[in-house]
């Protein structure tokens, strides 16, 4: 492992050769080096979605860095006396007049605030966008599930992350999105205004809120995903990365260029890329301008306030309740237009959170995955996940159905009722277009397969008929298409005690939901009769 | 010699400098003579019966269809005795009446009479009852507080018209429109009016010199672009979030594309 010092050596050693060994001498860490550089690594832009996640999380943890040599989470009030002139002399708490001086009074503060806020709103995006990619190629089957839990942990961890940093400024914009916290949290039964009380330290919105959010927002928060992002990191190690089939990947490898040195360079080059796109974005486009929005005041309600873009669904939710959904009974106030929402976003949340254990239990399968699969060639999943989609973006484009009514000349109610509509009916909808598109692209594929491509090339036989030569698909290409996995539904059968439980019948019920309608793969044989039935 | 001669006079070297500068003076001066005669209130006399007579005609001719001939209102308009000048000044000068169609709200298309003959319109429907008049130069030339505006903007008037002024959205397809190139005439107009679905604020509710302040606050917002950058239409998150995804998420995602790429 270790190279000998060579005392004997005759030619002269460099200085990057000296001061390898000298730190290995010290750490034993060419092992490790060599083990995780060697690490292949496949390559596919979707692959790069969660380091864009990681990248833009440095970038936040950089920025905010500095930002915290300038805010003070304190709400004393005080009068502005910066040099924003439409602010001069108002009353506001430290806290949103720190954020003002970082914003004018401070050299590369708005830059780096801005800079801040969208690198949150990316780091958010890019994580959305990672778990979809996992879900809809089935990376999170065995040995990823529990990786998938962290990383959807580390998603809500991040939502957290992003709304305790809205509300830090105490301006009137996240004074409103605590307020309608408190409000959701208050329409709990039995605890809610308990809950509430103890979160603001008395009546909303007290003077403690911005203290407590900082210490999560920097301290707490940030630690738990870091801690996150390491294990997560760790399981992507140790499971190596999935890759997509191919001629000579299998379940046993990982097929790609190895991190070091061509990975880890091109990695590092991609930091800079996504630190110089959000740089570029924060010198250019304003983000979450305090100063229009000014102090919080728990009387005004500016038209048009929103959560951030990851907060949007559940602010939706709440705009979709019809009225008339809180009523008195038995001398309390029951809040169900808060609740159900809560109630369903919740169900939503855990659903996804364990979904992988979900299909393993309904598959009954206990083999590892490596190869990810192609979403046409899991129907019943990708058309669960198109549902979930549908569902969740009704609720994200709820959040801005006031900007929806004024931007397209459309009514408020409208646009609501059509959105409660695409929220319920949707999902139904988009299953089954996703189930039937699927299929239908599994049989274009079975059908190059065997006949391979039109070549538009029409040949007169010497009998007199016409057919079309087809190009038969290269090896390389059919590979692709004909290694995937097809399941049948499981059967019912009597256990050892010559039983068949419910949970049984129940298995195999959604077996059947899943698997039933199927397109079995090529086989073999099928492949070798369709080359001699050439026509 | 003649080389010499050749470059003095008009064929001196710095002529058509001299040229291009007397030509910007002409350009500008015209420019502010003739955007000073817009902005500045055509000479009507606001008592003259000749005004009221005239204003009284072009009433006749294109609002009493709906607002009845002598104003009184019909199914189709309200009475217009008693709204006074600033309404009419405010509706026909921002170009909502004569109104387009009916509909939830009246909509806003350019201006359909000269500044003349909006004034002669306001003064004959002021002359049909006591009203708010047309402000004065020093009320909507927005010198007075910003900060104070600033304040009474986000207490009185954001909640419709968004913090920024960039407009929100009402019930049943009304709206509050932006304030982002409105004049200061008419916003105090329309403040001391009420048009459309908006709420009356009178001179007790928020005083002359409070809605001088209000329009120094919406005039500063015009005048001074966002210190941050391009302001996405100050639509607050939404646009934010939508950016990200469409334009930064994209450009991300393009990058992605183009670093895994397969050399060929």
């Amino acid at each position: 492992m270790t190279t000998a010092p060579s005392a004997t050596a005759p030619q002269k050693r460099s200085f990057t050769s000296a001061a390898s060994v000298y730190v290995n001498e010290r750490t034993s860490i060419a092992g490790f080096v060599k083990e995780l550089g060697r690490k292949a690594f496949p390559d596919h832009w979707s692959f790069l979605l969660g380091e864009v996640a990681l990248f833009s999380f440095v970038v936040v943890l950089i920025s905010g860095t500095f930002l915290t040599f300038f805010f003070q989470a304190s709400m004393v009030e005080v009068h502005y006396d910066g040099s924003y002139v439409p602010l001069k002399g108002v009353e506001m708490s430290v806290a949103m007049a720190s954020t003002l001086d970082i914003s004018f009074d401070i050299r590369g503060g708005l830059f780096v605030r801005q800079m801040h806020h969208w690198a949150a709103l990316l780091f958010v995006a890019a994580i959305g966008l990672h778990m979809l990619r996992i879900f809809f190629t089935g990376a999170f089957r065995k040995p990823r599930e529990l990786n998938w839990v962290i990383g959807f942990i580390l998603f809500i961890l991040a939502m957290a992350e992003g709304f305790t940093g809205y509300s830090l400024p105490d301006d009137l914009l996240s004074g409103n999105g605590l307020r309608i916290i408190d409000g959701m949290v208050k329409g709990i039964p039995l605890i809610g205004t308990w809950t509430s009380f103890l979160l603001f330290g008395g009546e909303f919105p007290g003077t403690q809120i911005v203290g407590r959010l900082y210490t999560l927002h920097i301290l707490l928060l940030p630690a738990l995903v870091v801690a996150l992002v390491a294990l997560h990191l760790v399981f992507v190690v140790v499971h190596k990365h999935t890759q997509y089939a191919g001629p000579g990947k299998t379940q046993q490898n990982a097929v790609g260029p190895p991190i070091l040195p061509i990975y880890a360079a091109k990695a590092g080059g991609f930091f800079f890329i996504v630190f110089g796109v959000l740089a570029l974005i924060a010198s250019m486009f304003t983000i979450n301008p305090i100063w229009n929005y000014g102090p919080y005041d728990p009387s005004p309600v500016s038209a048009g306030t929103q959560p951030d873009w990851y907060i949007g669904f559940a602010d939706g939710a709440l705009r979709l309740i019809p009225p008339g959904w809180e009523f008195v009974w038995l001398d309390r106030t029951w809040s169900f237009n808060i609740l159900v929402p809560l109630i369903v976003i919740g169900i939503f949340i855990v659903t996804v959170l364990i979904y992988p254990f979900i299909e393993a239990w309904v598959k009954g399968d206990k083999r590892e995955h490596h190869i990810a699969d192609r979403p046409r060639n899991a129907p019943t999943r990708t058309a669960i996940g198109a549902a979930g989609v549908t569902f969740y973006a009704g609720l994200w484009a709820a959040a801005s159905s006031d900007i929806l009514a004024t931007h397209f000349s459309l009514t408020m109610e409208g646009v609501i009722h059509a959105l409660q509509a695409v929220v319920i009916l949707g999902p139904f909808v988009a299953y089954f277009i996703t189930k039937r598109v699927c299929i239908a692209l599994q049989k274009k594929d079975r059908e190059i397969v065997l006949h391979g491509y039109e070549s538009g090339r029409i040949v007169k036989l010497p009998g007199g008929e016409f057919i079309e030569v087809h190009q038969p698909l290269d090896e390389y290409d059919r590979w692709k298409l004909v290694s995937y996995e097809s399941y049948a539904p499981l059967m019912i059968r009597p256990n050892a005690r010559g039983k068949i439980t419910v949970g049984q019948r129940l298995r195999a019920s959604f077996s059947r939901w899943f698997f039933e309608d199927r397109i079995a793969p090529v086989s073999k044989g099928e492949l070798e009769s369709g080359h001699d039935t050439h026509h | 010699m003649t080389r010499q001669k050749r470059r003095t006079g008009r064929r001196h070297p710095l002529a058509t400098v001299a040229l291009l500068a007397l030509g910007l003076v002409f350009t500008g001066g015209a420019y502010a003579a003739l955007s000073n005669g817009t902005t500045a209130q055509a000479e009507v006399d606001p008592n003259s019966q000749q005004t009221i007579e005239e204003g009284k005609k072009l009433f006749q001719a294109n609002c009493a269809t709906c607002h009845g001939l002598s104003a009184q209102g019909t199914d189709e308009g309200p009475s217009l005795i008693g709204v006074g000048a600033a309404a009419v000044d405010f509706q026909v000068g921002t170009g909502r009446m004569p109104m387009q169609m009916q509909g939830p709200q009246a909509q806003q298309k350019p201006v359909q009479f000269t500044d003349e003959q909006i004034q002669q319109l306001a003064y004959y429907v002021a002359s049909l009852g006591p009203g708010p008049d047309i402000p004065s130069d020093h009320l909507v030339n927005g010198g007075g507080d910003a900060a104070n505006g600033a304040e009474l903007f986000r207490i009185n008037c954001a909640m419709c018209h968004n913090v920024a002024g960039a407009g929100g959205a009402l019930t049943e397809g009304k709206f509050a429109p932006p304030l982002t190139d409105v004049s200061g005439v008419h916003i105090y107009e329309a403040m001391v009016t009420g048009p459309q679905n908006m709420p009356v604020f009178n001179d007790l509710n928020i005083s002359p010199e409070d809605k001088r302040d209000v329009i120094t606050y919406l005039k500063y917002l015009q005048d001074n672009r966002s210190p941050g950058g391009i302001e996405l239409g100050s639509l607050g998150p939404v646009a934010e979030g939508l950016f990200i995804w469409i334009f930064g998420l994209g450009a991300i995602v393009a990058i992605t594309v183009w670093i895994t790429a397969k050399s060929n």
